[in-house]
């Protein structure tokens, strides 16, 4: 087995323990690179199919393409797609397009307090109709105890000290400080009420894995990530106004992954397209609130 | 590949790992500018060890927390570099970090020599299975790079290692902070003529053969996703050794039971005709086998694992709160779950020492040290000296892994924890006035304790209250019990989304000894019971007797049902095949339906 099949292997084998073992599981996919890879791996580990809910936190500020691609592929797949959204702040126009917030409050309003409060079910749910194709208000509220997240170590210093299954008190908070010990293939399945798990089947893949998962896959991404002739592409994606391309030639697959195995781009921090980190205390901050 | 980095605190770790992503341009632009910058900004001198505290709080304790990962790539692979950090309160996250390596390397100060955890570190490294160990010995410049010191250092170091079985394969000089042996052969210890550090990682190797050894896949789940239109029954796993083959036969193990491999499911590869060891995969069956998650899946013609419930292991505690011989535990080997006790001490190891000590009556928290542990449930598993993926488990206390293990020898034979909690409980059986001939006489039949069983949705229940009620109309002393009553009274205090089914089955088979005691026929339908399950309420059912029953398929492998149905098409027809063996075996008397 080489490197990617023993990457698959691991992130399949913690898959199916989650689904063996949470109840109320769902995963997020925020339609970028690495959680289409991590939805790819689920079909993976089920053998076609996705058993799990997919949960996408619609800020409506997400570049167009992206919301067009979910939905196309929610259809394709049959997948249990469900997306929650922060009405209030929405309608309050309390956001930093609107101008009335800074981009890190309107990251805490738009997905980290909409993400807590769809995930605990406090808030509305919508489900796609696969029949009716399109978004129906959905009536299970039950919150979800395990969350899947696509988080990779390699993104940047505080996730690197994740564990794959990481758990989080009521307050969605997490005690870096202080993790379960995880031995072989042995991790924390066991939860006392009132705590749930964030599941992290993608911790040991870089990004360059990640590409060459799709390569050798054939995983279908949204067109953002290549270069469509204006010489700019997308490394990470996020909300229109605060996400901006960087140059770049590529155009194809193969020619992000050989963009990055030139080393081009290792002095460039991946995130570095995504304007609220670099804003003060920056992602960091924005984790301990329970973003992804 | 998965290396993990070790050493007691402040022996140069971090700074080794800061070197070897520097030295080999796996940091992103600026960060080693950023950290020199803020260095000198705060006055302090710079440190490679500063690259990886990335984290505040982290930095604010001035120690490494947690394992953290850093990646980087040579010529010939890609590696993870797991930091498991020094510190004595840290263990637990030096174990996250060395289980899941192929090779470690050990750190320790040339200045300082051996420390505490130098040789923790060493012992818990090769119980945890890593078979590969470099030592580095570092901060050679502030021995002179003496070939002298470093000689002493490696024939101690080696000397306790061979009391423990571990041989390392390298020892390497090297000054982390300088950079010498890093990536580069250092000119300074020009006696060095082994590899530098980075050359070593590159010698490492990697797959322990694990494909030719005996076929082993622990059964993680069992699919069938029929709501999507699928109705493929897959079984599936991860494959922790040997290959298989299409077609091949193959044996459940603690179960017994048999089939043959009809196809070997993947999706989005080419159509497979056997997987190895380390593949995640799934197979159909030939035959509708009832099998449960946790099972192993063998080869019958290979060595066998064992199958027991008790064992004696060597286990590391890192639990807050210690490991008592009075609590259950949950267990986790392989898929397998079970409910554990802590049997009995052999010895423990002396932390700062390094000596056994006998006597303990609990396991402290960082206490090694050899136990028995027994499981109430009969577990597949194999010595870990012979397999080691399927040797070793973890503890669960309250919520948290806080132990693990690894087997060293199957005690299994003697008595069971369920035999003795038996013997304790007849010996306390507080008995009435009434004889039991006496209510046979006033009942005019004898007490039975009926379980039919098969699978969900054949009609066991609709059967048994059927039963029930034709007995009673014949003037039995009767009694169907429903699980959906047992579920939302007696055992309501076992919460959901635990898996409770030795418990719920030993609260049954108690409440039938005392309905079978009280003279009555009691009944219950249960959904796919085992042998385990049957002997088990058999067991817990004595001295009274126990009718089995199964319905459509009969999953007992030893045990032979006192009656078959392959269907209920007919209700009558069927109590009166039961009520004929009843009457057969002289519990009553006669019947009319
Ligand atoms: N003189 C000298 N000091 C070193 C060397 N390597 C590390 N150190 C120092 O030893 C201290 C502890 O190193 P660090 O890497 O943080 O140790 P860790 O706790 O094992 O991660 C730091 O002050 C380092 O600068 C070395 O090769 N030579």
């Amino acid at each position: 087995m080489n490197h990617l099949d023993k990457l698959e292997a691991q992130s399949v084998y913690i898959l199916r323990e989650a689904y063996r073992e949470f109840k109320n599981l769902c995963m997020l996919w925020s339609i970028g690179k690495d959680s289409t890879v991590l939805l790819w791996l689920a079909r993976k580990a089920f053998f076609g199919h996705v058993p799990i809910p997919l949960v996408h936190i619609d800020t409506h500020y997400k570049i167009p393409e992206m919301i067009t691609y979910r939905d196309r592929v929610a259809l394709e797949w049959n997948l249990n797609m469900i997306y929650g959204e922060n009405r209030a702040a929405l309608d309050g126009r309390q956001t930093f397009p609107d101008g009335n917030t800074d981009r890190l409050v309107c990251c805490r309003h738009l997905k980290s307090e909409a993400l807590k409060r769809t995930l605990s079910g406090e808030w509305p749910r919508y489900r796609m109709d696969h029949e009716l194709k399109r978004y129906v208000p959905d009536d299970k509220r039950e919150p979800f105890t395990g969350v899947i997240v696509g988080v990779r170590a390699d993104e940047e210093g505080s996730r690197s000290k994740e564990r794959y299954f990481s758990p989080r008190d009521s307050a969605n908070s997490w005690d870096v400080g202080d993790q379960p010990p995880e031995f072989w293939n042995q991790f924390k399945t066991d939860f006392a009420p009132g705590t749930h798990v964030r599941i992290h089947p993608l911790l040991d893949w870089t990004e360059l894995n990640i590409w060459e998962y799709i390569e050798r896959e054939q995983i279908p991404i949204v067109s953002l990530y290549f270069n469509q002739g204006d010489g700019t592409r997308y490394r990470s994606l996020g909300c229109a106004p605060c996400t901006n391309p960087i140059e770049s030639p590529s155009r194809t697959v193969r020619e992000i992954i050989e963009e990055l195995e030139s080393g081009l781009l290792t002095n460039v921090a991946e995130r570095s397209g995504r304007a609220q980190d670099k804003e003060d205390g920056g992602l960091e901050t924005l984790r301990r609130d329970g973003y992804m | 590949m998965n290396i993990v980095i070790v050493g007691h605190v402040d022996h140069g770790k971090s700074t080794v790992i800061g070197r070897l992503l520097a030295d080999t341009g796996s940091l992103p632009e600026g960060r080693l500018e950023a950290v020199r910058e803020s260095c000198l900004r705060n006055s302090r001198p710079f440190e490679y060890a500063f690259l990886l505290d990335a984290l505040k709080d982290e930095q604010a304790q001035g120690i490494t927390i947690d394992t953290a990962r850093c990646f980087f790539k040579t010529a010939s692979r890609d590696y993870i570099i797991i930091d498991a950090p020094g510190h004595i309160e840290f263990l637990k996250n030096m174990i996250s970090g060395a289980s899941r390596a192929e090779a470690a390397l050990l750190v320790i100060d040339a200045n300082e020599g051996i420390r505490e955890n130098s040789k923790r570190h060493g012992h818990m490294v090769a119980m945890l299975g890593v078979r590969q160990v470099t030592v580095l010995v570092n901060k050679m410049d502030l021995v002179g790079y003496s070939e002298e010191a470093f000689e002493k250092l490696k024939a101690e170091y080696t000397a306790y290692l061979r009391q423990i079985d571990v041989e390392p394969v390298s020892f390497i000089p090297v000054s982390a902070r300088e950079g010498d042996n890093i990536a580069e052969s250092s000119e300074l210890m020009p006696w060095h003529d082994g590899p530098t550090v980075l050359g070593q990682l590159d010698l490492f190797t990697t797959g322990r053969e694990l494909h030719e050894k005996p076929f082993r896949l622990p059964v993680q789940d069992i699919y069938k996703f029929t709501s999507s239109g699928d109705d493929r029954r897959i079984v599936a796993g991860t494959i922790e050794a040997g290959t298989i083959r299409n077609g091949e036969e193959v044996l459940f193990l603690p179960s017994g039971k048999r089939s043959h491999i009809a196809s070997i499911e993947s999706f989005n590869t080419p159509r497979k005709e056997s997987v190895s060891a380390g593949e995640p995969t799934g197979f159909t069956l030939s035959t509708q086998i009832y099998i449960r998650p946790g099972e192993i899946m063998v080869r019958p013609g290979d060595p066998q694992p064992e199958v027991g419930t008790r064992f004696r292991a060597n286990i590391f505690w890192v639990g807050r709160v210690p490991m008592s011989k009075e609590k259950e535990y949950k267990l986790k080997l392989g898929t397998a779950r079970a409910t554990v006790r802590l049997a009995e001490i052999v010895n423990t190891l002396d932390a700062a020492e390094l000596n056994l000590s006998r006597g303990k009556q609990q396991l402290d928290c960082r206490d090694v040290g050899e136990c028995i542990f027994e499981t109430t449930r009969p577990i597949a598993f194999d010595l870990a000296s012979r397999n080691e993926t399927t040797g070793r488990f973890v503890i669960v206390d309250n919520y948290e892994i806080a132990g693990g293990g690894i087997v060293l020898e199957n005690l299994s034979g003697g008595e069971t924890l369920l035999e003795r909690h038996i013997r304790e409980r007849e010996r306390h059986w507080e008995t009435g006035s009434v004889p039991t001939s006496d209510r046979e006489r006033v009942n005019r039949h004898r007490s039975k304790f009926i379980v039919i069983t098969g699978p969900p949705g054949t009609g066991k229940r609709a059967l048994s209250r059927e039963l029930e009620n034709m007995l009673f109309r014949n003037g039995c002393s009767t009694y169907y019990l429903g699980m959906a009553t047992m579920e939302h009274g007696i055992d309501s205090d076992l919460r959901v989304n635990e898996k409770n089914v030795e418990e719920r089955l030993r609260r049954l088979g108690e409440l039938a000894r005392i309905m079978t005691d009280a003279g009555m026929i009691f009944i219950t339908a249960i959904d796919d019971a085992d042998d385990y399950d049957i002997a088990t309420l058999k067991l817990l059912n004595d001295p009274h007797e126990i009718l089995v029953v199964t319905v459509s398929r009969n999953d007992l492998q030893n045990a032979e049902p006192d009656l078959h149905l392959e269907e209920i098409s007919d209700l009558v027809e069927a109590i009166e095949q039961i009520a004929d063996l009843l009457t057969l075996r002289e519990i009553i008397v006669d019947y009319q339906i």
